[in-house]
């Protein structure tokens, strides 16, 4: 019994209220988007970036409360995957819109205005 | 395993060849939370692979040739169904690892039950959406944006359907087998797949169906 909640401890220390904490938080930032969509009455430029906070926070909330992420030393090698996998996120999504925006400015002059 | 491990003991040699049959427990743990990050690197690769398929979603979700655009097809009431059915599961996960921690077997049953019921009701949703995008002409054949539409959602759904497949084998080990450190381990890194998924669907539904009906 000790082994199965040595494993578990290394891993994650949840607990019922951080869970319940974890989940009010994502329904809320959840419902946000979602009613700024629906409701459809603020401007597109206001709605894009609330919903681009909203996602990222949410996604903070589902790595802390749900994954147990934090900056211990033993969750050391998670973190710096994690941190790695962002970094690779970032170029591949930020450079294939940057070079394909380039890309469709100089074949498609017309289109682009 | 005390007998053998009695027996063994003396041979000194033979312990350091057969680690796993002296010392079952404290092997299966340290190799247990070696596991949980090999498995977390492999969560980090799909990520990229799911990085992939978000950007070529956003550069292509323009170019409907003509078809239905995403305002046209999506239903976000219908997604904000789907997102709480996997946000409830998520939760539901987690109360299954609360319940493995305490050593509660009938409790972890009940919960990756109840996880298991709550994905395989999104994964319905999902296919019953694919079916009428499709019924109406709208298949992954129609555009690039409905291609790339397929490919990003539907591998998610695929990566779902993995994980209940996972659950029910998790759940027929559990009720077998018990609680053992291998099965820990096991739902340790099922847990972290579940919520991995979980995470992507913030952005599928955020990106593709939230800023895609705009």
């Amino acid at each position: 019994m000790t082994t199965i909640q040595d494993a578990n401890n290394r891993a994650g220390h949840g607990s019922f209220g951080s869970y319940i904490t974890g989940l009010i938080l994502a329904l809320a930032l959840t419902a946000v988007p979602f009613w700024m969509v629906m409701g459809g009455s603020m401007s597109t430029r206001t709605t894009l970036v609330g919903i681009a906070a909203a996602a990222v926070v949410q996604i903070v909330v589902h790595l802390v409360f749900f994954l147990h992420m934090n900056g211990s030393s033993g969750q050391r090698w998670n973190l710096v995957a994690f941190l790695f996998a962002v970094l690779m996120v970032v170029i591949l999504v930020g450079g294939s819109f940057w070079i394909m925006n380039h890309l469709n400015h100089n074949m498609m002059p017309m289109m682009m205005g | 395993m005390s007998a053998d491990a009695l027996a063994i003991e003396p041979n000194v040699g033979s312990r350091a060849l057969t680690p796993l049959q002296v010392r079952p427990e404290v092997e299966h743990s340290e190799a247990g939370s070696t596991t949980v990050l090999g498995f977390w690197i492999y969560l980090m690769s799909d990520c990229l692979l799911f990085a992939a398929l978000f950007a070529t979603n956003s550069v292509l979700a323009n170019e409907t040739a003509g078809g239905p655009t995403g305002r046209a097809l999506f239903s976000i009431p219908y997604v904000l169904a789907e997102t709480f059915c996997l946000l409830l599961s998520s939760f539901t996960y987690g109360m299954a690892m609360l319940a493995l921690n305490t050593g509660r077997r009938s409790g972890v049953l009940g919960w990756l039950a109840a996880t298991f019921l709550l994905g395989l009701c999104f994964i319905g949703m999902e296919i019953n959406e694919f079916h009428r995008m499709i019924g109406e002409g709208a298949g992954p054949d129609r555009s690039a944006f409905l291609s790339s539409f397929f490919t990003l959602v539907g591998t998610h759904g695929l990566h779902v359907t993995s994980g209940l497949i996972w659950m029910a084998v998790m759940m027929t080990q559990v009720a077998l087998r018990g609680l053992s450190a291998t099965n820990s381990t096991r739902l340790m890194c099922l847990s972290l797949f579940w919520h991995f998924l979980d995470i992507v669907w913030i952005g599928v539904f955020s990106v593709v169906y939230l800023m895609g009906s705009m």
